[in-house]
């Protein structure tokens, strides 16, 4: 067994209990509002909704990169990991929309609990995610340079998992943030 | 395939949202609010379909979906334990 891989598995479960503790504030919180305070109301469910499609299909490009890099296709490993990049920037530009959009209509971070727990949980997967466009953005440039081969897929693989992980938080999240009512 | 299967399941969860959501919480008919179950339930499916296929758990080492699932279930464990504590389902 790699012992890379294992030490992104073991990362991806620490991830949880971060996550898993900023999704119950998030609960406690969700209803936490003063009387004609702003809420939920906010919320465009049509728009999340797309959000959330683009993110999925950015884990669909991963796997296929992955797979890409395992037959040694590296001009289609570079497309489709710029195809993952470009997917999680739309989702990424389309939470700064929601978070302006929010903050225009009078939902700061410190209007109340309800709004400093939703922007702590949503900013810090879309910090995630922004760190893992990061990371996409390096393979391309080792890919370009000709520094990684395909014996070296693994390292493709691992960033998919980080990825992926991601993308699994926000199923979390649009569930219990913005569907539940 | 795995892709289709996880967008329609998008799609059913977007459905409670828009346009079926009073058929949800009448139960299509069978007067049981089944819109929370069924989100919850949609979730998780979405969530293992993810781990189980795209983070390839399926086909590598189960130490690995152990240590994993460790994680959740730690975490599920003592957050639940935290809302209990709030009071959070009274």
């Amino acid at each position: 067994m790699s012992n890379n891989k294992l030490g992104m598995w073991v990362f991806l479960g620490s991830e949880c209990l971060l996550f898993g503790g900023l999704i119950s504030t998030f609960l406690l919180y969700k209803g936490r509002i003063g009387e004609g305070d702003i809420g939920p109301e906010l919320f465009d469910i049509p728009f999340t909704s797309v959000s959330s499609f683009v993110l999925l299909m950015s884990s669909l490009t991963m796997v296929l990169a992955v797979s890409a890099i395992e037959r040694g296709d590296h001009r289609s490993l570079r497309v489709w990991l710029a195809g993952t990049a470009a997917l999680g920037s739309v989702f990424i530009a389309g939470q700064v929309y929601e978070f302006t959009a929010f903050y225009r209509e009078g939902l700061g971070y410190t209007t109340n609990l309800f709004g400093s727990a939703f922007y702590t949980l949503t900013g810090l997967h879309g910090i995630h995610v922004t760190v893992g466009i990061i990371m996409l953005v390096t393979l391309i440039i080792l890919s370009v340079r000709g520094q990684l081969a395909q014996n070296r897929s693994e390292t493709v693989e691992i960033i998919g998992l980080y990825w992926h992980f991601v993308d699994i938080v926000w199923i979390i999240i649009f569930a219990v943030v913005y569907l539940i009512p | 395939m795995i892709a289709l299967f996880l967008a329609v399941i998008t799609l059913l969860e977007v459905s409670t949202y828009w346009p079926l959501e009073e058929a949800w919480t009448d139960g299509f008919g069978l007067g049981v609010d089944i819109l929370v179950p069924t989100l919850l339930l949609l979730m998780v499916v979405k969530f293992w379909t993810v781990t189980w296929f795209f983070m390839h758990l399926r086909f590598d080492s189960r130490f690995l979906t152990m240590v994993f699932y460790f994680g959740l279930a730690l975490a599920a464990a003592v957050y639940i334990a935290t809302l209990a504590t709030f009071e959070f389902w009274s």
